[in-house]
């Protein structure tokens, strides 16, 4: 059960946000918060990335790309929706061009709300997802060690 | 080879990561407390290598991990050459065969960032190739040998000797170890024009190899660094451990205070610094030897 | 040793043979027999020298009949320059051809009579002369019966003149042969001569306007080079009543003032022979002839005789004004040119220009003219010979089968065709990177021009390493990255005789690579050892055993590294491109929502390092170099 919750390297994207959670999302990477210290990385590359942070309401042109961009995020993965728009739509909920919030393409973990987002709720929502990262991981080593419990067993037994 | 050089490969292929590793602790901890951020616990650079070695292994291309792999060896061959105290020329040509195996890893792919991180990867090794050659002529015409082991022997430090070589062997580490003003082909700083450059499309286990790779070779250039210092005294052994701190302070200096350079500006200043700096060096010894 | 003049005549034989024969069948096995039969030759050659030990042979001390023939066929040559010069308008240049060629028959005739001296002269060198030309020139020839079919089948516009061509490509191997054997200097200018019309013929192939500027080009600037040959041989003979080679090279050693001036117009004249700044362009030019020839010209024949010749003069240049000029022009041509090998994008320049580039270095370490520096060069010679023969040939297949030759259109050449892009890897390998042989060679040259204390030699090599690996890596990058969205499908059309030219090529490198410190102490030492009082031992052991672990290391590690890559399991992602990725890595959506084609190109700072920039400019100052200290050297003997 390796310890990885120590190094969560963040992918920031901006659906349709106002910039007010944006910059609010920089702001924590700033001397005063210095997210760094949990070793947060804001990455900008999704190969790269532990945790999808999401500010903004998904509309139909940046849906595929968000989608594209999860899926190139290697597992264990994590996303949190940043601001009451990536959370639901906002304010801009029933403008033509919105879908909704986040979780209307994909499964959205954590949920920060604020408009905007004060920079210490989105690193609770980080903090929270860290957990969330390192559980999804040990899980999965669970699950590995699980199999192959069996198969030796199945091995064993023929 | 002796048992002697063998001890020193072998220490070498252990405590590199750590020490290359324990180095960037301490370049992203001094980094932050220079923007006045508490920073990064120094294991930090540790705790990101082990938890990418966890993630699942993905790739954009087949061959990506096996030219990552490549480069990865050879660069471990040329430190454990130059610690074994082998041949100094030896040693950077085949630290540039495996720089032109990361290149290869980072086209090989064909996508649009890592393709162009890794062309500008090329131009920053055409920009330091000539001061990394020169520094070993410097060696062979201070030390009439390019071997590593007699070179460290001397009695006097060979810096004296050589004050201009060293000088564009600092300019172009920063090159070499990819640092603002001169990190056109990775940036390390977030949100560039790049975005990771030519390690874009390395995630998981591949960017790990590549990150451990970084600190064996920052230890190799270290090591350069201490062999312009180094003696046959003991006491020198501080004494390069000193010098070798304050360049690598120097450089994370250099990289918080610096925005980022064209390549074109970074060829003509690394050239020019090499052929002036250099030259002189080259031209005052051969004249006195 | 009858097996000397068959070498010589068999080729020639051939070159008529194949003139006369129409049919391609009957015509491609004939030139694969003859290519055979001078593999065959050659190999007994070697066995014959080998079994009467290995050292150094003189042969015919009398040869009134063949030097008759001979200054008969120098006439006839000049006959046909003056004939063709003045059919294209160009009749200036048949002075080039007739000043020589007058002054050798009058001198001849009438002039003293010389100390009889062996006219064939084996020695290590010109056997490994012989050896290069003897495999890789035939290998050449194999490779050009499967290629001058493709070739026609691609420019349906050209005339199919390939009965001609492939006897000249035989005449050429006869001439060189006759070239690197022969000791008496008459009969070398009349070799000489022979190779300087045969790769004007070759140019003038596809008989288009450009092809006659270039051939004529060729012409002038190697008839120049034969014209101060002839005025160096008659200026030696006339003083010291000899015609040998090794004559002159002794009688040369320590810058004795005697031979100052013959070493120095022949010097001149390998430097046009080599291809050497500023007579280039000859070279660059000649590229518009089919592949085969090009691969001739730069690999096996032509532009090594330059080189072959200031090997045998080095001993006579070491420490020289002479051998200063020449190591300047060299170090100067090898930066240089790899500068402007960096703007190109058409593959056959990158090979013209590295080929000019290394011939300069080579070009270098005669000019120092010490025993590393020649140890450097004839490994520079041997691997250039190969990989360059190697590269020409998988490139020109590769136009055949992609209608290009250009860099950019080889993207992705890997997943195209795998077969051709392998061998074009292995030839650019063996050009720049650890541990083929190339690279160790550099090694030595930095290392002997530190000893020297060249100053200016050091700067080139150091920049000159840097740009060469420059341009090689990105071309080596463009075949391995993953293919572009390409509209039309390709076939690999090459046909089984290139393909076995080919397969030989990148077995003979890598063996050199593997055996090569084998090599440097069987042959190369004596061959040092016949050339120098006494030869330094270049390379000690310890790099011995270093360049065997690296390449080890090199082959070893990749395979390994394969191996373990393909067992794991790995999930494969699209690449990074912001998200707009349309589901394959080939293209992209626009901000418009429409579908884009990704296309990745390579950097070539056209402006800034262009031929067009830097040629003028780089030969203006190299002719400057060649013309003063020509002027101080000739001004120091005269007065």
């Amino acid at each position: 059960m390796a310890n990885i919750k120590r190094s969560p390297w963040l992918l920031h994207y901006d659906g349709s946000s106002c910039n007010g959670c944006d910059i609010e999302v920089l702001a924590c990477l700033t001397p005063v918060y210095d997210a760094e210290r949990f070793g947060v990385m804001n990455t900008g590359d999704p190969m790269q990335a532990d945790i999808l942070l999401i500010t903004g309401g998904i509309n139909s042109q940046n849906e595929a790309t968000v989608k594209q961009l999860y899926d190139q995020m290697p597992r264990p993965k994590v996303v949190v929706a940043v601001g009451v728009c990536a959370c639901t739509g906002g304010v801009f909920k029933d403008c033509y061009n919105i879908l909704g919030g986040a979780d209307t393409v994909i499964p959205v973990d954590i949920y920060v709300p604020g408009c905007a987002a004060r920079p210490q709720a989105i690193i609770d929502g980080i903090v929270q997802a860290v957990d969330l990262f390192q559980k999804r991981s040990d899980e999965h080593d669970a699950l590995v060690k699980e199999k192959k419990r069996k198969a030796k067993e199945g091995a064993a037994r023929g | 080879m002796n048992w002697h050089s063998l001890i020193f490969i072998i220490v070498y292929i252990l405590l590199a990561p750590f020490i290359g590793g324990l180095l960037d602790g301490m370049d992203r901890k001094i980094s932050a407390r220079m923007q006045r951020r508490v920073g990064p616990p120094l294991l930090q650079p540790f705790y990101d290598v082990a938890k990418l070695l966890k993630k699942q292994n993905i790739a954009v291309a087949t061959s990506q991990t096996f030219l990552l792999l490549t480069y990865f060896v050879l660069m471990v061959v040329t430190g454990a050459m130059f610690f074994g105290g082998s041949d100094l020329l030896m040693c950077f040509f085949v630290m540039s065969t495996s720089a032109i195996f990361l290149y290869f890893a980072g086209v090989v792919t064909s996508s649009p960032y890592s393709t162009i991180g890794a062309q500008r990867e090329l131009i920053q090794m055409m920009a330091y190739e000539p001061a990394v050659l020169l520094t070993c002529v410097g060696f062979y015409l201070a030390a009439g040998t390019f071997n590593v082991n007699e070179i460290a022997s001397h009695d006097i430090s060979y810096i004296a000797y050589l004050p201009g070589f060293f000088l564009s062997f600092v300019f172009i580490l920063t090159i070499k170890m990819r640092k603002s003003p001169f990190d056109t082909s990775t940036s390390h700083h977030m949100h560039q024009e790049l975005v990771k450059g030519l390690t874009t499309e390395m995630g998981a286990r591949n960017l790990a190899i590549f990150q451990i790779t970084e600190w064996y070779e920052n230890v190799f250039l270290m090591g350069v660094i201490g062999l312009f210092i180094i003696n046959s005294n003991p006491w020198s052994i501080l004494a390069t451990v000193l010098v070798i701190l304050a360049v690598y302070f120097l450089e994370i200096l250099i990289d918080n205070t610096s925005a980022r350079m064209k390549w074109q500006k970074m060829l003509q200043l690394s050239w020019i610094i090499t052929l002036f700096a250099s030259g002189m060096n080259l031209i005052i010894l051969m004249i006195r030897k | 040793m009858g097996v000397v003049p068959f070498l010589i005549l068999f080729p020639m034989v051939m070159a008529c043979i194949m003139f006369c024969i129409k049919s391609v069948k009957v015509r491609n096995a004939l030139a694969l027999c003859g290519a055979g039969v001078i593999i065959a030759a050659v190999a007994y050659f070697v066995g014959l020298w080998i079994a009467r030990g290995a050292g150094v042979l003189t042969l015919y001390v009398e040869t009134e009949m063949t030097d008759h023939i001979i200054l008969a066929a120098e006439i006839l040559l000049m006959c046909f320059v003056i004939y063709i010069t003045f059919k294209h308008h160009r009749g200036w240049i048949s002075l080039f051809s007739i000043v020589p060629t007058v002054l050798i028959a009058y001198f001849d005739l009438a002039g003293p009579k010389m100390v009889a001296g062996p006219h064939i002269y084996i020695d290590h060198l010109s056997v490994l002369m012989c050896m290069i030309i003897g495999l890789i020139g035939s290998m050449i020839i194999v490779y050009a019966t499967g290629y001058m079919v493709g070739y026609h089948e691609h420019h349906t516009q050209l005339e199919n003149r390939s009965p001609f061509f492939f006897a000249l490509l035989f005449l050429f191997l006869g001439a060189m042969f006759g070239f690197v054997l022969s000791e008496n200097l008459l009969w070398i200018d009349f070799f000489w001569e022979i190779t300087s019309v045969c790769s004007f013929l070759l140019i003038t192939y596809t008989k288009e306007d450009l092809a006659y500027t270039n051939a004529f080009r060729a012409l002038w600037m190697n008839l120049l080079g034969g014209t101060f040959l002839a005025f160096g041989i008659l200026y030696y003979g006339m003083i010291e009543g000899k015609m040998g080679m090794h004559d002159l090279v002794s009688s040369g050693v320590g810058g004795e003032l005697v031979a100052t001036l013959p070493v120095l117009f022949i010097a001149f004249a390998a430097l046009t022979k080599a291809a050497q700044m500023p007579f280039s362009t000859w070279l660059l030019g000649a590229m518009i002839a089919p592949t085969p020839s090009s691969a001739l010209l730069h690999s096996a024949t032509m532009v090594k005789a330059g080189i072959y010749i200031l090997f045998r003069l080095s001993p006579a240049m070491h420490g020289t004004t002479t051998g200063s000029m020449v190591a300047v022009v060299g170090g100067f041509t090898f930066i240089i040119t790899s500068f402007m090998a960096i703007a190109q994008s058409d593959a056959k320049k990158v090979l013209a220009l590295s080929t000019v580039s290394n011939l300069g270095l080579m070009t270098a370490c005669a000019g120092m003219g010490t025993s590393q520096t020649i140890w450097a060069g004839v490994f520079l010679m041997v691997f250039h010979a190969i990989s360059k023969s190697l590269l020409f040939q998988s490139v020109g297949a590769t136009e055949n089968v992609l209608h290009s030759r250009d860099i950019e259109n080889m993207h992705g050449l890997l997943y195209i065709v795998p077969r051709l892009a392998a061998f074009q890897f292995i030839g650019i390998a063996g050009m720049f990177l650890a541990p083929f042989g190339m690279l160790i060679s550099k090694w030595s040259a930095l290392k002997a021009s530190v000893d020297e204390r060249d100053i200016l030699m050091v700067i080139f090599i150091c920049f000159g390493s840097a740009t060469t690996s420059f341009y090689w890596s990105k071309w080596m990058g463009k075949i391995i990255s993953a293919s572009h969205l390409r509209e039309t499908t390709y076939k690999d059309i090459t046909k089984k005789s290139e393909f076995t030219s080919l397969m030989v090529h990148g077995i003979l490198m890598i063996a050199l690579c593997v055996l090569f410190p084998l090599l440097s102490q069987v042959y190369v030492m004596p061959l040092l050892g016949e050339m120098f009082a006494d030869p330094k031992d270049v390379l000690p052991s310890y790099i011995l055993y270093t360049l065997v672990f690296i390449i080890l290391i090199v082959f070893l590690v990749p395979f390994l590294a394969y191996r373990y890559s393909k067992k794991t399991a790995t999930n494969f992602k699209l690449s990074y491109m912001n998200g707009v990725n349309s589901g394959d890595n080939r293209k992209f959506y626009d901000y418009m929502g429409e579908e884009k084609t990704l296309w990745m190109s390579n950097y070539y700072f056209f402006r800034l390092v262009g031929i067009r920039k830097l040629m003028i400019p780089s030969q203006v100052f190299a002719a400057a170099v060649v013309v003063v200290m020509m002027c101080i050297i000739v001004g120091g003997v005269i007065l």
